[in-house]
């Protein structure tokens, strides 16, 4: 039996495969903007998390926690907050990476000829997009109960940037972290473990109060650096200037990330690769 | 069609194999789960891999469509090497996992769809293939609802559509039907027999003797990474001899009425002391089951249950390793 066959011609040269990389890349975005879009549990969570986390910590906590320096105690918190909503989008990350293992799916793109950097683009992407409404929807949420960037809108701005940057570094390592972990018990396993990254950290209470050993590991942490580094471009309270980590936490804000991305960009592309 | 570039297909003029494979090495840790492996498959035939959990069938499946790499040893598919071309290869391979990996949360249609993209489909080429595999998979009225509404059947033919996108010259089925009711079963059979009649060269796994019978047109079985056995269904089956008369009887009788049945029937019957069942092959069907009937009657000796059954994996399985069937199971 002859048959004639749909045969789309493969990529050859450097620009065609380039091109098949950026429009696998969108597809893949898409395919993922979809998954979250048409899932109501999520876009639920998406909308009900921040406000539930902005109430909470700014109404039965913010009495009792003084701000070191003074200050209005939930203009001190939403920093925190934003930071601590883009660390716990480190689960998100990895949950979606594990999802798409378990139901073959990873399986099936490795099979196919689609390259693995459109399959990691396109987790980026969607989940950047995603962080983006996190923050929008956060931001509103702060507005609410009272707080505001006091800041120019370059340094706004400026302090937004800081915190997708930490977001965009914790991708790479929430990529990693679903290509090994490979089940959903997996991540339930090990998602408590993010609370400590986020809560040991000047973004609550002052690192001060802690005992010493944890307040000078909390000084260093990328959380803290963001936070520090978002208050003083919101010019929101909590500025304690004393330690090099705080003086220096724009500095930090920016190398912390960098720093996570160059580790884990070639962890996740190699694992990814060669995975069993 | 014409949709983008139309070639002939040169899968038939080929004269390499669709599958050449020599002495394939994969070893996890300790554990070999390939050990030599070798492999041929002509175009235009399925070729069924049996064997337990663990005998490295998925492992085989997994290194022939470039998910994993090999320690040693060479695998052609479509007469490209899989370690050296890997991306030539996936144009030219279809995947179907142990699981139907469907987007859950698209439409049938728009599954078809995405994945014709990322085969470089224009949107509507895209659009006219997704529309030809719903049609050629029975899949036109649940076309717009996502597959989680959808039976295993459907499931999995949704997932076999997929990985006909390309109609590619190779595909590879990994335990399709693993876990389905019959009636499911017979669906996918169904649509993986019309792939195998355009002339798609199929590795199709199974643990079931029956599904590898009624698809495959020759068998390998594979046993601790290594091919214990190849021939045809037929070449297998008459290997292994005819169906079984299974009789369970009390733990205390087992040596008698296997002692029993061997003077009864003149060969030698299997003995599983776990199930308390002692195995005779039946090659004479009823006839044989009627005899062994007989004789137990005659006897006296209290029975449990007696029964006729086709042979299965575990038949072929302790014919060719001498084996135990419930040693593996």
């Amino acid at each position: 039996m002859t048959t004639t066959h749909v045969w789309p011609t493969i990529p050859a040269t450097a620009t065609t495969r380039l091109r098949a990389t950026l429009a696998d890349s969108w597809l893949m975005t898409r395919r993922n903007l979809v998954y979250w879009i048409r899932s109501p549990e999520e876009l639920f969570g998406s909308l009900v998390f921040p406000l539930i986390t902005v109430l909470l910590f700014g109404y039965v906590f913010g009495n009792a926690i003084p701000v070191p320096g003074g200050g209005e105690y939930r203009e001190f918190l939403m920093p925190g907050l934003f930071a601590m909503t883009m660390i716990f989008g480190l689960v998100i990350t990895t949950g979606a990476v594990v999802t798409d293992t378990e139901r073959g799916v990873t399986d099936r793109f490795r099979a196919m000829p689609i390259s693995s950097s459109a399959v990691m683009i396109g987790r980026s992407t969607s989940d950047m997009v995603r962080a983006g409404a996190d923050l929008l929807v956060l931001i509103g949420c702060g507005a609410l109960v009272g707080w505001r960037s006091h800041g120019t809108v370059a340094a706004t701005l400026g302090g937004l940037g800081l915190l997708l940057l930490l977001r965009l570094a914790l991708i790479w390592v929430g990529i990693y972290l679903g290509l090994i972990l490979r089940t959903a018990e997996g991540v339930s396993a090990i998602s408590p473990l993010v609370l400590p990254f986020a809560m040991v950290s000047n973004a609550f209470v002052a690192p001060a109060l802690m005992p010493s050993w944890l307040g000078t590991v909390a000084e260093f942490t990328p959380m803290s650096a963001t936070v520090t580094a978002t208050r003083e471009l919101f010019g929101n309270p909590g500025l304690t200037g004393e330690s090099w980590a705080a003086e220096h936490a724009t500095l930090l804000a920016v190398l912390w990330p960098l720093v996570l991305i160059l580790v884990f960009f070639p962890l996740a592309v190699g694992r990814y690769r060669r995975s069993r | 069609m014409n949709l983008l570039t139309t070639e002939t297909s040169d899968r038939h003029t080929n004269a390499t194999p669709a599958i050449d494979v020599t002495a394939l090495v994969k070893r996890y840790g300790d554990t070999l789960a390939l050990d030599a492996f070798d492999l041929t498959v002509p175009y235009g035939t399925v070729c069924g891999l049996l064997g337990p959990n663990g005998a490295g069938k998925t492992t085989a499946v997994r290194i022939l469509s470039t998910l994993l790499q090999p320690d040693s040893g060479r695998a052609k598919v479509a007469g490209l090497d899989v370690v050296t071309h890997p991306v030539q290869v996936r144009y030219r391979i279809g995947l179907t996992g142990q699981l139907p990996a469907v987007e859950d949360r698209l439409t049938g249609r728009e599954n078809l769809e995405l994945f014709a993209r990322f085969y470089r489909f224009s949107r509507t080429a895209a659009r006219n293939r997704a529309a030809e595999l719903l049609e050629r998979f029975d899949l036109v009225e649940a076309a717009d609802r996502p597959p989680r509404d959808y039976s295993g059947g459907m499931r999995r033919r949704l997932d076999l559509a997929i990985s006909f996108v390309m109609a590619p010259p190779v595909l590879f089925l990994d335990e399709p039907t693993t876990g389905m009711d019959p009636g499911h079963r017979q669906e996918v059979w169904n649509a993986m027999r019309a792939l195998v009649a355009e002339g798609t060269t199929v590795v199709l796994t199974t643990h079931y003797l029956d599904e590898a019978d009624q698809l495959a047109d020759a068998l390998t079985v594979v046993d601790h990474g290594r091919v214990i056995a190849r021939g045809t269904p037929d070449d297998l089956k008459s290997a292994i001899g005819g169906d079984r008369v299974d009789v369970i009887v009390d733990e205390a009788d087992i040596a008698y009425v296997s002692e029993l049945l061997t003077r009864s029937t003149g060969t030698i019957p299997q003995v599983t002391p776990t199930a308390r069942r002692v195995t005779v092959t039946a090659n004479d069907r009823v006839g044989t089951l009627a005899q062994v009937a007989r004789t137990l009657d005659d006897d006296g000796v209290a029975v449990h249950d007696v029964s006729l059954r086709r042979p299965t994996l575990d038949d072929v399985f302790a014919h060719f390793t001498r084996n135990i069937p419930d040693s593996r199971s």
